[in-house]
């Protein structure tokens, strides 16, 4: 029968519970004595505890594991305040009167007060109701001496004074748990040495524990100080002893008090005392009780393999023959867990362990494997080698939201890495530049069926953040699929057939196809959908199926006959057609075309050929002497802008000063450039890699392509153009006070025809900052999330339909006030246009 | 200093006092005790406003951005 926990009351120790736990009084300052044994009454003595493995305890028999330990006690000369309770020492000192120790204030008054402990604090009294006494100014100085008028007030002072605090005071207070006196140490614990284990170095030499070197320091100071005592020795030099007395204490509780300094080892490294073990990310509960170290994990570097299912993650044989999954043995599997038992620890699919029924781990060798296997009968369990088809949990950190921990089906592979197929990268945030990866091993057919159901990738494929696909197409999918669909890509029989074939589908092709033909094999019969696409450019008219460019997509009946396939159709966080066939097939169907369509995309890339350089961000002359112009236009205009703020006729912006409202006007003269730039350049640039990337949102933009090919624009810091530097000037080569958009970081040249020295000062400063918000970012994001997280851990949707904490209690009535999920949504919403047409037919 | 209703602003949705009967329907509804509905403190210029006393529920209607219009429920309590 285990104990049951009935109830957890906290509070102070009393000297005598002190005592009363104590097996040890403590009296000497040395641990061993010459021969090495330690010594009786020190602060190792062993009858605090065993850490030694073979010896058995004094006082209660038990070996290493079965003894916790026993307390031990030390009765200090002088009594010292306990740093951590200093608050409620100055609180309770000035709530009481220092004649009599009666709360000041009447039981009436008090009982209306809700921190009558509180109050009193605040509003101090200068004369005691009771019995009159004129209560002198108490002041604490940080962080353990108090005064009283400015002459000091010792702890022995203090704890005769508690002492004077009748018990129906203390109620009042609402002081709980113990009397106040205690707060003040007479008795010192000394906690056993399984708390504080000495560690024996190879060299033969011990090497004691934090905790022991500052109860050493105490033990010795304190008797010093009861020597100084009994020989009658100056005030001065008792008093110093116990200040120093008192700061070992202290900072045996804490080692980073502020005002103290910090007690160091003799390398110079301060001491990890009592407050240091539990606080912060490395104590006892961030590191050890909420969270704790697992096995069945493996961790390595990825990297990516676009052949795999997005479902799926390459596992290395190396590490599927650590990782294992224990198998029950029952009449029906006993042949086959036999046969893998006689594979041995070696092979491939083979086992390392098997659990005998009374609990026992027996290893399986090359030289006891087939003996095992005869031994093995129900009842046993094997614990077999990771295999194709087993769920195990992927992860990588940081781990922001749940679709950084997500369910993978393994797929063994020769090599050194985890794989994952490309598309996942995108919730995972994970590139291939060295990131390294967490993979767990559930281990019971109960975990394993919930990771399956609820973290499996394709489950995750529409995100609860916008209810639309966060997983999708990148890059070469995206660029490949669009050179496919557009409207003059023929493919031949063959290759046709030879693409249907890698992508896993298959069908009787005869006759050379489209691109648009092709892809149309990947979607289900009954598809209708139309939609612009990414690239569209957005006509004042729409033409709709007759668009110009073949930008408007249509499918019907699962035939693409309109538009080109680019980020719109399959891309993350966009992918109509994702998100459609999701929504009206499953994920199940989703995973599918995601993995056949991305596969798509990089088999006809492939054969197309796909490549950029210096050559893609050419244009004619014709275009440059077009920006060009543009530009002198623009700055023809600033200086114009600049004269007028000269002469003091700048048309003035609400809210803004005469100088800002002209730097607002330049920066918008000088932004209008850009676009300008950026219209000139498509129209003028051939339809090469990189534009065909930029227009199907595959990767970049035209806005890169213009920076490249045109122009820069203006460089700006905090919003602003660049104002900062030297004084009056932004570099010692303009004149003071000079306003032309040269002098403030406007960029006139191109990334291809280089920058000059200033133009390449003004860029870093851009892009430095850029770098320096996004780390900045990170950091506060992280701390908010958090914060969150802490908050938010326990909140839960009941089966009523309300979201309650771990207490019950009520925090919305309804999730969300919507009771939409909307990772089960669409784009946050339901779309009833879209349900009733499924229903009832286009036109209903 | 005019004095203005705080229930004349535009931001503050409609507070509604429950009458026993309804307060008890609503607490057999949702299966809970007064201690699981969410709080408000009897020094809220609304609940002055409306005139509703500790132990009070109050039905609040509000504009939603996602749902139209939610309804909330709180408790009047004594503040500190």
């Amino acid at each position: 029968m285990y104990k049951r926990i009935a109830a957890i009351n906290f509070g102070l120790l009393s000297p005598k519970v002190i005592k009363k736990m104590a097996t040890v009084e403590i009296t000497r300052y040395d641990l061993y004595d010459k021969d090495g044994y330690p010594v009786e009454g020190g602060v190792m003595d062993p009858r605090l505890g065993v850490v030694d493995p073979g010896l058995r305890c004094r006082v209660c028999g038990g070996g290493v594991g079965t003894c916790l330990g026993h307390f031990g006690y030390l009765e200090l000369a002088r009594p010292v305040i306990h740093v951590s309770h200093v608050k409620t020492i100055y609180k309770i000192l000035r709530s009481t009167c220092e004649k009599c120790g009666r709360v000041l204030e009447t039981p009436e008054e008090l009982k209306k007060s809700d921190n009558p402990l509180y109050d009193l604090y605040v509003a101090k009294k200068t004369k005691c109701p009771h019995c009159g006494a004129k209560q002198r100014k108490i002041k604490l100085q940080k962080p353990y001496t108090f005064t009283i008028d400015d002459k000091p007030l010792t702890p022995l002072e203090i704890r005769e004074w508690f002492e004077r605090i009748p018990d129906e005071d203390l109620k009042l207070l609402n002081i709980k748990g113990g009397r106040p006196e205690w707060l003040i140490i007479t008795l010192l614990p000394i906690p056993p040495v399984t708390v504080r284990p000495s560690i024996t170095l190879e060299t033969g030499e011990r090497s004691e524990d934090d905790l022991t070197h500052k109860l050493v320091d105490i033990v010795r100071i304190n008797q010093r100080l009861k020597d100084n005592i009994s020989i009658g020795a100056p005030d001065f030099i008792i008093d110093d002893l116990w200040e120093l007395l008192q700061y070992h204490v202290a900072t045996y509780f804490d080692n980073n008090l502020s005002g103290v300094p910090q007690a160091r080892h003799r390398s110079g490294r301060a001491l990890r005392t009592l407050a240091q073990r539990l606080k912060g990310k490395e104590g006892r509960f961030r590191n050890n009780l909420s969270g704790k170290r697992v096995n069945f994990s493996s961790r390595t570097v990825i990297s990516p393999d676009p052949m795999i299912s997005i479902n799926e993650v390459g596992v290395p044989e190396v590490v599927a023959k650590e990782l294992t999954v224990p198998i029950k043995v029952n009449k029906r599997n006993i042949s086959f867990l036999k046969s893998i038992i006689k594979k041995g620890p070696n092979a491939i699919d083979g086992a390392n362990y098997v659990i005998r029924p009374d609990g026992r781990k027996k290893k399986i060798t090359e030289e006891n494997k087939n003996e095992i296997a005869e031994e093995i009968d129900i009842g046993y369990s094997v614990e077999r080698h990771l295999k194709d088809g087993d769920i195990v949990v992927f992860n990588r950190q940081p781990s922001l939201h749940r679709m950084s921990m997500m369910a993978h089906k393994v797929r063994l592979t020769p090599w050194r890495t985890f794989t994952l197929n490309l598309c996942v990268c995108a919730p995972y945030n994970a590139d291939f530049d060295g990131d390294e990866m967490n993979l767990h091993v559930p281990q019971t057919e109960e975990a394993q069926t919930e990771a399956k159901r609820l973290m499996l990738v394709e489950n995750h494929i529409r995100s609860p953040r916008f209810g639309g696909p966060l997983i999708g197409c990148i890059q070469d999918h995206i660029s490949g699929n669009y050179l496919l669909t557009k409207k003059e890509t023929k493919i031949k029989k063959e290759d046709a057939i030879q693409i249907l074939q890698n992508i896993g589908i298959e069908a009787d092709v005869t006759r050379d196809l489209t691109g648009k033909e092709l892809f149309s094999y990947l979607l289900p019969k009954d598809l209708n959908m139309e939609f612009k696409s990414n690239a569209c450019i957005g006509c004042e008219k729409c033409d709709k199926e007759k668009c110009p460019y073949d930008y408007y997509v249509v499918i019907r009946n699962g035939e693409l006959k309109n538009g080109v396939i680019d980020s719109k159709a399959i891309g993350r966080e966009k992918g109509l057609i994702v998100d459609l066939i999701e929504k009206k097939y499953g994920s199940s169907k989703a995973r599918e075309f995601l993995d056949r369509v991305s596969k798509l995309g990089i088999n006809f890339l492939s054969r197309h050929g796909f490549t950029i350089g210096l050559s893609d961000v050419e244009v004619p002359a014709e275009a440059k002497r077009k920006i060009k112009k543009a530009v002198e236009e623009s700055e023809r205009e600033c200086g114009i802008l600049i004269k007028n703020y000269e002469k003091g006729e700048v048309k003035q912006i609400p809210g803004q000063t005469i100088k800002e409202s002209l730097e607002t006007h330049i920066l918008k003269t000088l932004r209008k450039v850009l676009d300008k730039a950026s219209d000139i350049i498509e129209e003028n640039i051939k339809e090469n890699c990189a534009v065909v990337m930029a227009k199907s949102g595959a990767r970049g933009s035209m806005l890169n392509l213009t920076q490249l090919a045109g122009c820069i624009g203006q460089q700006t810091t905090q919003g602003e153009r660049i104002n900062r530097g030297y004084k009056m000037r932004t570099l010692p080569h303009f004149k003071r006070g000079e306003l032309s958009p040269d002098a403030h970081g406007f960029v006139p040249s191109s990334f291809k025809d280089g920058l000059n020295p200033f133009e390449f000062f003004f860029n870093a400063m851009n892009g430095r900052e850029g770098l320096m918000d996004k780390s900045l970012r990170t950091r506060k994001s992280g701390y908010m999330e958090r914060r969150l997280v802490n908050a938010l851990q326990d909140l839960k949707v009941e089966y009523d339909g309300t979201v309650r904490d771990d207490r019950g209690v009520i925090v919305q009535f309804t999730p969300g006030e919507d009771k939409i999920d909307p990772s089960k949504s669409e784009w946050g919403g339901i779309n009833i246009d879209r349900i009733i047409e499924d229903e009832m037919g286009k036109g209903a | 200093m005019k004095e203005f209703k705080v229930t004349d602003h535009i931001l503050v949705p409609k507070h509604e006092v429950l009458s026993k009967e309804e307060k008890i329907e609503l607490l057999k509804k949702l299966n809970i005790s007064e201690k699981q509905l969410p709080k408000i403190f009897d020094s809220d210029p609304v609940v002055k406003e409306i005139g509703a006393k500790i132990g009070n529920v109050i039905k609040i209607t509000r504009n939603s951005p996602v749902a139209g219009k939610s309804i909330y429920y709180r408790i009047v309590i004594k503040s500190e």
